[in-house]
């Protein structure tokens, strides 16, 4: 039990150390903004299909759900604005980072960790770079533009989603759909379900490049580590999304 | 500045409850190569390592280049180590880049040079470690143990450092291969790189490479001094260490 404590209180302070590095190392040399661009079509442009996907299915779920029970209490011209909220403000930051950040996180740990147990990154500081600024920086940077583009993505194909399937499933008018959902939603929920992913990019990529960095045990310990990013960043996600709603409901509400 | 490129002081590093490290000291004096013996887990790259700021020694100090490097921060390292060339045991090159993309690397980070120059001095430093530009567009995956090593080296050596660490640098290669990297290493020694700090166990190697020679056993030098003196050297424990290293060599 106190092995477990030890190694749990380890991990989180060297997420924190390697936060705190980062912020450090924020100016990158001009020669690094290709690194950038390079993570962005990485963990963006390979992410859409798994991103958009689940985005338009989630709000058709959705849609559907609220629909059949709303109807029994006669609330069903509410589903609009009801499933618009949920996407804006939860559903569509939230998978959207559980989905993405899996994916692009156990990848950026398996990178890492491939290069951490070849010796690749001593190789790096063996030259004298400074393998923060040149591996980490770039991909938590690229994450803070990629994960709240996504998710404007993921809100919209949500809606949509959602406003189609109640027009083909419940014949809804299309037009009464929209203006009852424009009038209840704000731009601020849409604005907190943006600023939530953008929180949501740089855990992810933080978790992903720290389990790559401490990768021990050669390839086994690559398995344990790569397996061990998913678990930590959907976790990650789902804890710090009640924080952050809680703070973004004292400070915008 | 004093000629001493590396001076190494009562140097200690522990591993948990393992003291691996328990006061080596030693000097290395420019244009000088020493090569550091010792068996399986003496702590040999431990020591290289330290000398080389990659990991951080518990007691003592570490000079290089006549600066204090062991309380220095990441950053602050980072400009000493381009003074110094590191080959891996594993050659330890990036492989998703190319053979000539691993060379020209530390070029591209560093200095201003156009495309020519770096296509010029990259494979210049092939040629000087015996291969042709045939192999430039590679990738490692493609290469044999012995050429991965000589481009390891040839990484190393792009920036034209003022010295050179070898970590085992004829493990896991064939008797013909392990004599090319010894001539390859002396072959630096008389022009590109003269000073450098060899890590094995290969009696063989160190009687053709060294001045100096250094064996670490139980954490400290058993002994250390020229080559021939080592070698003939009538302590038990180490000649029974170069006559087991020389049957496991052979």
């Amino acid at each position: 039990m106190e092995a477990y404590f030890r190694r749990t209180a380890m991990w989180y302070g060297g997420v924190g150390l390697l936060t705190a590095q980062v912020f450090r190392s924020l100016a990158l040399p001009p020669k690094y903004f290709r690194l950038i661009a390079h993570e962005i079509e990485v963990q963006g442009v390979r992410s859409l299909g798994v991103a958009l996907t689940a985005a338009i299915f989630t709000g058709m779920v959705f849609a559907l759900q609220s629909a059949v029970n709303m109807a029994r209490f006669g609330a069903e011209s509410y589903v609009g604005p009801v499933a618009a909220l949920a996407i804006l403000r939860e559903l569509g930051p939230v998978l959207t980072a559980i989905l993405v950040g899996g994916k692009v996180a156990s990848g950026i740990t398996a990178e890492l960790g491939s290069m951490r147990v070849t010796e690749q990154i001593d190789a790096l500081r063996t030259l004298g770079v400074n393998y923060v600024k040149r591996l980490i920086v770039p991909r938590v940077l690229a994450a803070l533009i990629v994960f709240p583009l996504l998710t404007v993505l993921a809100d919209v194909l949500g809606v949509l989603g959602g406003m189609v399937i109640m027009f083909l499933e419940r014949g809804a008018d299309m037009y009464a759909y929209w203006n009852v959902t424009t009038y209840w939603v704000t731009p601020r929920d849409f604005l907190t379900g943006i600023g939530k992913s953008f929180f949501f990019g740089g855990i992810i990529t933080l978790i992903g490049c720290y389990n790559g960095l401490s990768t021990e045990g050669g390839t086994e310990g690559l398995g344990r580590a790569t397996t061990a990013t998913v678990v930590h960043v959907t976790m990650g996600v789902i804890v710090s999304d009640f924080f952050l709603t809680k703070l973004f409901l004292m400070v915008f509400w | 500045m004093s000629d001493h490129l590396v001076e190494a002081n009562d140097l200690v590093k522990r591993f948990g409850r393992t003291e691996v490290l328990r006061g080596v000291t030693f000097r290395l004096d420019k244009g000088e190569t020493l090569v550091i013996m010792g068996g399986s887990g003496s702590g040999k790259t431990v020591l290289l390592r330290t000398v080389a700021g990659l990991i951080r020694a518990d007691g003592g100090g570490v000079r290089v280049f006549d600066i204090e490097i062991t309380r220095l921060s990441e950053e602050e390292l980072l400009p000493i180590r381009r003074r110094m060339g590191y080959v891996f045991q594993g050659a330890a090159l990036f492989d998703s880049l190319s053979v000539y993309e691993n060379v020209a690397f530390p070029l591209r980070e560093h200095t201003n040079a156009t495309a020519v120059e770096i296509r010029r001095r990259v494979v210049h430093v092939l040629s000087l470690v015996g291969l042709a530009e045939d192999v430039l567009p590679k990738l490692p995956a493609e290469l044999s143990g012995g050429m991965r090593k000589r481009v390891g080296i040839a990484r190393a050596l792009v920036t034209e450092p003022e010295m050179l660490l070898f970590d085992e640098p004829t493990a896991g290669l064939d008797p013909t291969n392990s004599r090319l990297v010894a001539e390859l290493i002396l072959k630096l020694k008389g022009g590109v790189c003269d000073t450098s700090i060899v890590v094995t166990h290969d009696v063989e190697l160190a009687r053709t490479v060294a001045d100096r020679v250094a064996i670490l056993m139980d954490g400290r030098f058993a002994i250390l001094g020229p080559v021939d003196d080592v070698m003939n050297s009538g302590d038990p424990a180490v000649q029974a260490f170069l006559a087991g290293e020389a049957r496991v060599t052979t």
